[in-house]
């Protein structure tokens, strides 16, 4: 079966790709582009841990068809650091202790970046709410959300 | 096995092509057909996509609420005018699924998902949709009890007489897990008034058969009664006639079957 051409903007960079049909982002983020931020976890749109920005919002890349972010742009945790530096997210994760395993840290920081682009000071049941999509199969709920709460605190969430 | 994706700019086109092809799937969210994809469903071959943008559209102006199939909830808790169903839209999903998922796609999603739908029945919509033929407005009570054939046809919009009051309109979805959680029981209830009584009583429960469905006789117990003591225990002693819950891994058909009386009893009395 032919494959379908598609082009769209991946962390800033444009990307054109060919993906067969019915392909998920996920997997072409991951097999085609080689970005392994996003990570497979139970391919129902449960767990978040695939969760990119498309054009801005949250999405979940499992459950999003390739072909459909066509001249869109795809944001993953590869693309939120600054060159060698971390994202003040990041930094808030590493300081808090707020990754164990870390399977649902990527998921974690780009819901995390969602919700602080359009809420740069939420409240914790805000913070809460953000990452409820996402499991944390370590049951390290409490420092995720801490350093949430210290990336918005410290004035450092970029827009 | 790849799949066939077909993108129309039509809905005429889309719904065509969806009538004409059994083993094709209408894409709106993808929270469904991507994750039927995901887990290797090889019933799809095709899948359909229109662009048309009265998919999307949101009508609120008139006496009748119109919502294009492709409206996701997130758009429903950015609108003003729906306040009145953000508890349903809130109600699904995390934030992504919420981006993600549509209001025409929640008709096809089954239990224990589907809670806006059950919030769409208790308001008497009315599903538009086109087949290969032409199309047409069924109930959506109709439509839920043939969804299962409901495949080929394409999901335009659903509408719906907007609530009289805010207080005429009440959701509860009953979940182990908050914010975020697979549904236990959900309920939804309309009850408009004429005076001090209840005039065109309408009830709807979520995971208590495999697609929602109206407490009947919890509606009888409440039509042309004021909403008193008496009346809410006496639909919520009648809340379980009817249903035909299963098991999952959230609770047991017994369970759902014991607690949906004492959370209808809650609904209409307006506990927390």
């Amino acid at each position: 079966m032919a494959k379908t051409p598609l082009q769209f903007q991946h962390n800033g960079r444009d990307v054109a790709i060919f993906v067969d049909g019915g392909t998920n982002l996920l997997v072409a983020l991951r097999e085609l582009i080689g970005d392994m931020t996003p990570k497979f976890g139970c391919g129902q749109g449960g767990c978040g841990t695939c969760s990119v920005l498309i054009d801005g919002e949250l999405h979940l890349s499992c459950l999003t068809l390739a072909e459909t972010v066509a001249g869109r742009t795809v944001e993953t945790l590869d693309g939120i650091k600054d060159g060698p530096n971390l994202h003040p997210l990041q930094r808030a994760f590493a300081d808090n202790f707020a990754a164990q395993c870390g399977y649902c840290t990527p998921g974690m920081l780009i819901a995390a970046k969602a919700l602080l682009d359009r809420n740069p000071q939420p409240s914790r049941a805000e913070v809460v709410e953000a990452i409820s999509g996402n499991i944390c199969r370590c049951t390290g709920y409490e420092p995720i959300i801490n350093a949430v709460l210290a990336a918005a605190s410290g004035g450092r969430a970029r827009a | 096995m790849p799949v066939t994706v077909k993108t129309f700019t039509s809905t005429n086109e889309a719904a065509a092509a969806l009538s004409s092809d059994r083993s094709a799937r209408y894409l709106g969210g993808g929270t469904l057909v991507m994750r039927a994809l995901n887990e290797g469903d090889i019933s799809i071959s095709t899948v359909i996509r229109a662009s048309d943008q009265a998919m999307t559209r949101i009508v609120t102006s008139g006496a009748r609420i119109v919502l294009g199939a492709g409206v996701t909830f997130a758009r429903i808790l950015a609108e003003r005018d729906l306040a009145f169903l953000h508890a349903p839209a809130r109600s699904i999903g995390g934030p992504a699924v919420r981006n993600m998922g549509t209001v025409g796609g929640n008709l096809f999603a089954p239990v224990p998902y589907g809670d806006f739908t059950v919030a769409m029945l208790a308001l008497d919509a009315v599903v538009s949709v086109q087949g290969g033929l032409g199309g047409r407005e069924i109930g959506i009570e109709e439509f839920l009890q043939s969804r299962d054939r409901q495949t080929g046809v394409l999901v335009l919009a659903i509408s719906f007489a907007k609530p009289g009051s805010a207080d005429a309109f009440r959701y509860r979805k009953i979940a182990r897990i908050k914010p975020k959680g697979g549904a236990v029981i959900t309920l939804a209830a309309h009850l408009p008034v004429n005076g001090s009584r209840i005039v065109g009583a309408r009830v709807a429960l979520g995971s208590m058969a495999p697609t929602p469905i109206r407490a009947r006789a919890a509606e009888r117990a409440l039509e042309g009664r004021p909403l008193d003591t008496s009346t809410i225990n006496a639909a919520a002693a009648a809340a379980v006639e009817g249903t035909s819950p299963g098991d999952n891994a959230l609770a047991s058909a017994w369970y759902r079957r014991e607690i949906v009386g004492v959370h209808l009893r809650r609904l209409l009395s307006g506990q927390e």
